[in-house]
C-alpha cells in the first residue's frame, strides 16, 4: 500500500489554486446581471433629486402610457400591499418607496417596469413627482440641535433626530485612571464616510411564479438564508417558497449584506405582473443610496504614566446614520464590536459613550471590509498611541511594546469585556520592524529633515475581533449567528460539502474543501464545494465580519470529524478489528502498531453503500451547526513609509509592509491575496475615498468620477509577512483574515503622514488625507510656530 | 440600424437603436456576458474590449460605431482550446478574486503584451491604470501579467510567502 | 445607463460632415472619441438629437511638421500622442500632457479636438495650446477660418464655434531650438480631473527668455493664460526671481474655487509652486 502524504490532499497550509477560477478566466463567470429569464422585465427606479421634501403628488400617467412600459410602481401601490416599508438590519424602519416624504437625496420613490431597460429609463422622465422641499441636515452635530427639522416624523414618539444613545465600559474606573495619569492624550477626528463599491453593484432578477407561488431570487447577497428570512417576514411569503440563488458575486466588503428596497420592488412587481423582473443597479444608484461605511466623529483620550503606561482610554462617538438606522450589526451592539477600542494593549480601564443621529443622508453603516466598527475603534487607538508618543517623547513602536498584552497574558479579558483567545504581539511588531529596517529608516529620516525632505514612518499594531457568534451574545434581528456545514461522500469517495456562507470573492469553493482534505482526506480536487442556493444549502448568517473560517470552516471541519468517527466504525468492520484499535492518520484508518493494516477513506466510502455492518445507518454523510465559543483576535503589524511635497503636501507610499496573524492558514495564497486587497481598500480610504454632502444634501461622491478608487498607478507596492499563532478554540486553529487589513491600514498611512510632518506639531489631518489638506495642515503648523 | 462585425474573429450582425451601447449589444445581443459593467462613467474598465486591437471601454462606445470592426472579447482569448498565457498567468498567480474585472484587465494586458513583451512593474502598472480592480490590490495582477510576458522581466519583490 | 434615443450619421468626407452641420445646426454634435460626450449621454445631462459621427472620415488623424507649424490632425487619439517620437524630441509640453489625461484605455479614443471643442475647464490640451500659442483650423460648409485657441475657448463648456463649424486641424507653431516645455498635473489619482494643472513653453534667445507661453488648467471657467506673467518673462533673464514673480502673476491670474480636491487657497499656492517648477523644468530643456 502506497503512503499518502499529507501533502497529497492539498488540504491545510497548501497554496492550492483556486478552482473558481477556470470559469472566471475564461469570462464564464455568471453574475446575476448575466441571467436572462423568459419573458423577463426590466426594473428601474426613480429617485429623490432632493434631500428632505414632502411628496405632494406622483403622476404616473405619462410614463405608463409610452409603448413597453408594463406598469409602474409607486410607493402608494407599495402601501396597497404593506410593502412600502422595511425592517432595517438594525431593527429601524426603512421606506420601500416614499409614501410622506423623502429623506435622502436619491431615496427611492417609484419604478418602472418595461420590456426593455431603455424603454424603462426613457419613462423614468416622464414621472411627474412634485416636492415641497423642507430644510435639510446634513451633521449629526446639526440633527441634534434642539431646532433642528424632524426627520423621522413617520415614527411615533421620535420627537428629535436622536437614532440611539449608548455606553459601555466603567465609567467610574475610567474617571479614576485618568485621575491618576501623568499626561492625558486626547485625538478628535472623523472617520469620513465612504462606500465599500464592489466592481459589482447589487442586483436581483426576481421570479416568482404565478401557479406554485414560489419566489426565486437571483439576487447579489452576502447573506442569503437570512435574507431569506427576513423576506419572509417582510412580504408574508411562506419561507418554503422562497429560494435565494446568488450565483457569482462581483465583490462585497459589506455592501451586500443588507436588504435594499430595490429588491423587495422588484420582488412585488414580479408577484404582481406574473413575470420575472431584473433590477440591477446603476453605479451612482449603488453610491448615493445602498449602505456607506463609517461617518463617525471621534473623540478619544488616552490616560497615561509618564514612563508610558496606558491606564485608561475613554471615548466619544457621534455616528451618522442617515435617514434610517441601517447599520448592519449584532443587535446588541448598538456600535457594532467598537469597543475593541482597547486594541492590542493592556488598558485597566476603558468607558465609551455614544450616540447616534438621522440626518438627511443615504442609510447604511455597512462595515465596509470590517467587523462591525471595528475599523473606527482601532484607527482612532493607533492613531491615539502615535500621537501619545510624540507627547511622551517616546519612540511610537516602545510604546506600543510597553503596553502589548502579552502572550502568558492570554486569554485575556480586556477592559470592554472581550476576552482575546491569543496572540503574540511584540513578535509580528519586530518581524515588521526587522524586514521594515526601521532603525536605520528612523536615521534616515533624521538625515533627509535636515535636508528639507519630508520622510514619515507610520505604524499600526491592530487586533481585531472576528467570527461572531457565539449565539448567546449575538444575533440580527434575533437570528444567532452560528454557522453550519453539510458534508456528503459518494460511494466513490468523492465529496460535497454544503455551507451557507456566500463567497464574494474569497476563495470559498477551494479553502473549503482544503479543511474537508486534511479531516476527511478526500483531496480537494474530489469535494464540491456549494454554497449560494437556500434551497440546497444548510442556514447560515452570511459572509461578512470575516466570519466564514471561525465559524462554516469550523462547521466544516466538525462535520468532517463526525464522518471520520462514523468511518472508524466502518474501518473497524472491513479490517476485523475494534474501534479502538483504529487510528485515522491523513486519508487512512490503521491498526495501530501495524500500519500496513489498513483501508482508505475511499474505501470506507465504498463500503458506507455496499457493505455496512449491521446496526449502522447507510451512507456516509452528515451536518453541524457550529456555535463558536468566543470570537477570534487576528493581529499583526502594518508600516508605511511615506514622503511628502513640502511645497505641495502630495504625500507617496514609498514602503508599505504588513504583518499578518490570522492564526493557522488554510490557503497562504489566498490569505496573502485577501491581504493585498484590504491594504489597497485601506490605502484608499487613507487617500481618496470619500462621500460628502453639500449644505442642501446634495451627494458628492456619487460616481467613480467623484468616489476615487485607487488604480494599479497609486496603489502602494505591498510586502506582506506572516506569523501564525492558533486560535485555541477554532477547531484548525484559524481566525479570519479578510478584513485584518482594512482594519490595520488606515491608521498606518496616516500615521505615517502624521510622522513626517509631527516635528513640525502637526498631531492630525482627518481623512481622506488629501494633498491640500495636508497642505494646510503645515501651514498652520508654519504659522503656529 | 444594420451592423455588421467581426467578434471573437467570427461574422455578427446586428439590427439595433443608434443609442444601444457596445457593452449591450455584446452582452445582449450576442449573449458574451464575460465583458461587464461596473460603472457609469468611464472609469472602471470592467467592460473592456479590444476594438480593432486596442483596449476600449465599451460602455462608452455606441454599437453602431463598431460596425465593420474587429471585436476581442475575453471568450475571444482562448485559441484552439487553449489558454491564452495571460488568462493561465491570473490563475496561476491569484490575480483575480471575485473575476468581476478579469476580463477587462487580461484583455488590456493582453494588449500590453502584444505591444510591449517585457514590460518594467510600472509599464504594466502604468497601462492598467484604467482598468480597476477592487479585491487583489494589483500586486498578483502585476505579478500575473510579468508571468505571462513572452520575455519575462523581473519579478515584483512582495516579502515571504505568506 | 441608458442614453435617450437620438439619430446617427457616419459620413465618409468632411464635407458630408460640414453639409450634416449645416442641415441640422444645434440639433446636431459631432461625435469624435465620444469619452466626454457619451457620458454625459449616459447621465442623461446631454440628449443631442442626432450624432454626427466622424470616425469614419479618413485623414483626420495625422502628427506632423510641415512649414511653419505642427499639424495635428482634429482626430489625432491621445493615445498617438503620447507615443508620438516628433512630440517627444520637439515638444515636450504635448508630450508631458499626452499621458496625464484620463486613463490608458480613455486615451486610445480620445482626440485633441474633441477635447479643445468640449472647453472643459478642467481639459488638459486648452492650456498647453495657450502656452505654446496654437491656432485651431475650422471649417464649415461654406467658410474655413484659422484662429488662436485663445479666442476658440469661451468659456466652461463654451467655445466660440458655431453649430454648422468643426476644429479640422490644431497649428502649433514649431519650436525653435532653445526651446524646452512642460506641463505638470496634479491628479488624485489616475484619470482624475486635475486639481491644478499648468502648461509651460519657453524659448531662449542668447540667455534671455525670447518668448514664455503659460496655461492654467481647472483653475477658472476656461482654460487660462497666464498673459501678465508671460509678459514679465518675455525678454528677461531666466533667473529663480524671474521665475518666482511669473510664478506669482500667474497664481494672481487663477481664479480657482474650493471643492473637495483643495480650497482656492490651496489651489492658488499650488499654480504659483507648479508654474515655478515648470519654468525649471522647461529651462533645463531649452539650454539642452
Amino acid at each position: 500500500m502506497t503512503t499518502v502524504e499529507e501533502t497529497d490532499v492539498h488540504g491545510i497550509g497548501q497554496s492550492v489554486k483556486r478552482k473558481e477560477d477556470d470559469r472566471f478566466i475564461r469570462g464564464k463567470g455568471t453574475y446575476v446581471e448575466d441571467l436572462v429569464l423568459p419573458n423577463m422585465l426590466h426594473m428601474a427606479i426613480l429617485r429623490s433629486p432632493i434631500a428632505h421634501a414632502k411628496i405632494v403628488s406622483v403622476n404616473v400617467d405619462e410614463a405608463q402610457a409610452i409603448p413597453g412600459v408594463v406598469a409602474v410602481v409607486t410607493g402608494e401601490l407599495l402601501a396597497q400591499h404593506n410593502l412600502a416599508w422595511m425592517p432595517t438590519m438594525s431593527g429601524d424602519t426603512q421606506a420601500v418607496f416614499a409614501t410622506d416624504k423623502v429623506r435622502f437625496q436619491g431615496q427611492e420613490v417609484a419604478a418602472v417596469v418595461a420590456e426593455d431597460p431603455y424603454i424603462a429609463h426613457d419613462a423614468l422622465g416622464l414621472i411627474d413627482v412634485e416636492y415641497e422641499p423642507l430644510p435639510a441636515v446634513t451633521s449629526p452635530q446639526q440633527a441634534l440641535q434642539p431646532d433642528a427639522p424632524l426627520i423621522r416624523d413617520d415614527k411615533e414618539g421620535q420627537t428629535d433626530n436622536r437614532c440611539f444613545q449608548w455606553e459601555t465600559g466603567d465609567k467610574d474606573a475610567t474617571e479614576k485612571a485618568f485621575q491618576q495619569a501623568d499626561k492625558i492624550v486626547e485625538l478628535s477626528t472623523f472617520y469620513p464616510r465612504c462606500h465599500p463599491s464592489p466592481l459589482e453593484t447589487c442586483g436581483i432578477v426576481a421570479d416568482v411564479n404565478p401557479i406554485s407561488g414560489k419566489a426565486t431570487l437571483h439576487m447579489t447577497s452576502q447573506a442569503p438564508h437570512a435574507i431569506r428570512t427576513v423576506f419572509a417576514l417582510v412580504a408574508g411569503l411562506p419561507e418554503h417558497k422562497i429560494q435565494i440563488i446568488t450565483h457569482d458575486i462581483g465583490g462585497g466588503f459589506g455592501n451586500k449584506v443588507p436588504v435594499y428596497p430595490g429588491y423587495v420592488a422588484a420582488t412585488a412587481a414580479s408577484l404582481l405582473i406574473g413575470r420575472p423582473v431584473k433590477w440591477i443597479e446603476d453605479r451612482t444608484e449603488n453610491l448615493i443610496s445602498t449602505g456607506f461605511a463609517r461617518d463617525y466623529h471621534m473623540r478619544g483620550e488616552l490616560a497615561l504614566t509618564n514612563d508610558g503606561k496606558m491606564l485608561g482610554i475613554r471615548v466619544e462617538l457621534l455616528s451618522d446614520n442617515g435617514a434610517f438606522f441601517a447599520d448592519a450589526q449584532p443587535t446588541k451592539c448598538k456600535v457594532g464590536l467598537f469597543h475593541i477600542v482597547t486594541g492590542s494593549y493592556d488598558v485597566p480601564a476603558a468607558y465609551l459613550s455614544t450616540q447616534g443621529a438621522y440626518t438627511n443622508k443615504a442609510p447604511g453603516g455597512v462595515a465596509y471590509r470590517c467587523s462591525f466598527r471595528v475599523t473606527e475603534a482601532s484607527y482612532l487607538v493607533e492613531r491615539l498611541v502615535q500621537n501619545a508618543a510624540y507627547e511622551l517623547g517616546m519612540d511610537p513602536a516602545e510604546l506600543r511594546r510597553k503596553n502589548f498584552i502579552k502572550p502568558e497574558q492570554f486569554p485575556y479579558k480586556s477592559a470592554t469585556g472581550f476576552v482575546y483567545d491569543s496572540g503574540e504581539y511584540e513578535r509580528a511588531m519586530d518581524l515588521a520592524m526587522n524586514e521594515l529596517g526601521y532603525a536605520e529608516l528612523r536615521k534616515e529620516q533624521e538625515a533627509a529633515r535636515a535636508e528639507g525632505r519630508l520622510i514619515g514612518i507610520g505604524m499600526a499594531s491592530f487586533t481585531e475581533v472576528v467570527g461572531a457568534g457565539p449565539s448567546k451574545d449575538y444575533d440580527i434581528l434575533g437570528l444567532k449567528m452560528f454557522d453550519s456545514a453539510e458534508l456528503r461522500v459518494h460511494p466513490t469517495g468523492k465529496a460535497i460539502l454544503k455551507i451557507g456562507v456566500q463567497t464574494q470573492g474569497q476563495g470559498h469553493e477551494t479553502t473549503f474543501a482544503q479543511i474537508v482534505a486534511t479531516e476527511l482526506g478526500i483531496p480537494t480536487e474530489d469535494v464540491l464545494v456549494q454554497y449560494g442556493d437556500t434551497d440546497n444549502t444548510p442556514y447560515s448568517l452570511g459572509t461578512y465580519a470575516s466570519r466564514s473560517t471561525p465559524t462554516a470552516g469550523a462547521a466544516t471541519a466538525m462535520v468532517a470529524r463526525k464522518l471520520v468517527e462514523k468511518g472508524k466504525k466502518i474501518a473497524a468492520h472491513l479490517l476485523e478489528v475494534s474501534e479502538e484499535d483504529l487510528e485515522f492518520k491523513v486519508d487512512k484508518f490503521s491498526v495501530k502498531g501495524a500500519p500496513d493494516k489498513a483501508v482508505t477513506i475511499q474505501d470506507v466510502a465504498f463500503a458506507a453503500y455496499t457493505n455496512m455492518p449491521e446496526g449502522l445507518e447507510h451512507g456516509l454523510e452528515d451536518n453541524h451547526y457550529y456555535d463558536p465559543p468566543n470570537m477570534t483576535f487576528p493581529f499583526g503589524t502594518y508600516m508605511v513609509v511615506v514622503e511628502v511635497d513640502a511645497d505641495t503636501g502630495q504625500w507617496k507610499v514609498l514602503r508599505m509592509l504588513a504583518v499578518d496573524d490570522c492564526g493557522k492558514v488554510i490557503n497562504p495564497m489566498i490569505v496573502q491575496g485577501q491581504i493585498h486587497g484590504g491594504l489597497a481598500e485601506g490605502y484608499g480610504i487613507a487617500a481618496m475615498e470619500l462621500i460628502t454632502f453639500d449644505d442642501d444634501g446634495n451627494c458628492i461622491g456619487s460616481n467613480f468620477m467623484d468616489y476615487l478608487l485607487p488604480t494599479s498607478w497609486e496603489t502602494p507596492r505591498f510586502e506582506t509577512h506572516m506569523t501564525e499563532t492558533p486560535s485555541p478554540h477554532h477547531p484548525i486553529g484559524a481566525k479570519g483574515v479578510g478584513e485584518s487589513a482594512t482594519v490595520g491600514s488606515p491608521a498606518a498611512y496616516v500615521n505615517a503622514v502624521i510622522d513626517a510632518l509631527a516635528h513640525t506639531g502637526v498631531r492630525n489631518i482627518d481623512m481622506p488625507v488629501t494633498s491640500a489638506k495636508v497642505w494646510e495642515a503645515m501651514q498652520g503648523a508654519a504659522r503656529s510656530s | 440600424m444594420e451592423i455588421a462585425l467581426r467578434v471573437n474573429g467570427q461574422e455578427r450582425t446586428g439590427d439595433i437603436e443608434p443609442r444601444r451601447l457596445l457593452i449591450h449589444f455584446i452582452r445582449g445581443d450576442l449573449g458574451l456576458t464575460g465583458s461587464h459593467v461596473g460603472c457609469d462613467t468611464t472609469s472602471c474598465g470592467a467592460c473592456t474590449v479590444l476594438l480593432d486591437g486596442s483596449p476600449v471601454k465599451s460602455c462608452t462606445l455606441f454599437a453602431v460605431q463598431a460596425n465593420g470592426s474587429e471585436i476581442k472579447t475575453v471568450e475571444g482569448l482562448m485559441q484552439d482550446g487553449e489558454l491564452d498565457p495571460i488568462q493561465a498567468a491570473f490563475k496561476e498567480e491569484h490575480g483575480l478574486q471575485c473575476g468581476f474585472c478579469t476580463p477587462g484587465m487580461m484583455l488590456t494586458a493582453a494588449e500590453l503584451l502584444d505591444r510591449n513583451p517585457s514590460p518594467s512593474e510600472d509599464d504594466i502598472r502604468w497601462a492598467l491604470s484604467g482598468n480597476i480592480c477592487r479585491c487583489t490590490g494589483y500586486v498578483n495582477i502585476v505579478k500575473a501579467v510579468q508571468a505571462a510576458a513572452p520575455a519575462k522581466s523581473e519579478p515584483v519583490a512582495t516579502g515571504s510567502e505568506a | 445607463m441608458f442614453p435617450s434615443r437620438f439619430d446617427y450619421v457616419a459620413p465618409d468626407t468632411v464635407e458630408e460632415v460640414l453639409a450634416t452641420l449645416a442641415q441640422h445646426g444645434d440639433e446636431a454634435k459631432i461625435l469624435a472619441g465620444g469619452q466626454s460626450l457619451i457620458p454625459l449621454m449616459k447621465l442623461r445631462f446631454a440628449s443631442p438629437g442626432l450624432l454626427v459621427d466622424v470616425n469614419r472620415v479618413p485623414g483626420l488623424g495625422f502628427v506632423e511638421e510641415t512649414g511653419e507649424h505642427l499639424r495635428v490632425g482634429t482626430l489625432t487619439r491621445n493615445t498617438e500622442l503620447e507615443r508620438s517620437a516628433l512630440l517627444k524630441s520637439g515638444y515636450p509640453v504635448m508630450a508631458d500632457a499626452a499621458p496625464m489625461i484620463s486613463d490608458p484605455l480613455v486615451r486610445n479614443r480620445g482626440t485633441i479636438g474633441g477635447s479643445l471643442a468640449h472647453a472643459d475647464p478642467a481639459g488638459d490640451w486648452g492650456s498647453v495650446m495657450l502656452a505654446l500659442g496654437a491656432e485651431v483650423v475650422i471649417k464649415s460648409s461654406t467658410d474655413e477660418r484659422t484662429i488662436p485657441v485663445s479666442e476658440l475657448l469661451v468659456n466652461t463648456f463654451t467655445t466660440s464655434l458655431d453649430p454648422t463649424e468643426m476644429i479640422t486641424e490644431i497649428r502649433v507653431p514649431k519650436t525653435p531650438a532653445r526651446s524646452g516645455g512642460s506641463y505638470l498635473k496634479m491628479e488624485r489619482r489616475v484619470g482624475d480631473f486635475a486639481t491644478v494643472a499648468t502648461a509651460v513653453h519657453l524659448t531662449l534667445d542668447n540667455g534671455t527668455i525670447k518668448r514664455a507661453g503659460i496655461g492654467l488648467t481647472a483653475v477658472g471657467s476656461k482654460n487660462l493664460q497666464a498673459s501678465a506673467a508671460e509678459d514679465a518673462l518675455a525678454g528677461a533673464e531666466p533667473t529663480a526671481e524671474a521665475f518666482e514673480e511669473a510664478a506669482r502673476l500667474a497664481a494672481e491670474a487663477s481664479s480657482p474655487s474650493s471643492d473637495v480636491r483643495g480650497s482656492a487657497e490651496y489651489k492658488k499656492a499650488m499654480v504659483r509652486t507648479f508654474v515655478r517648477r515648470g519654468l525649471d523644468k522647461a529651462l533645463e530643456l531649452a539650454r539642452g
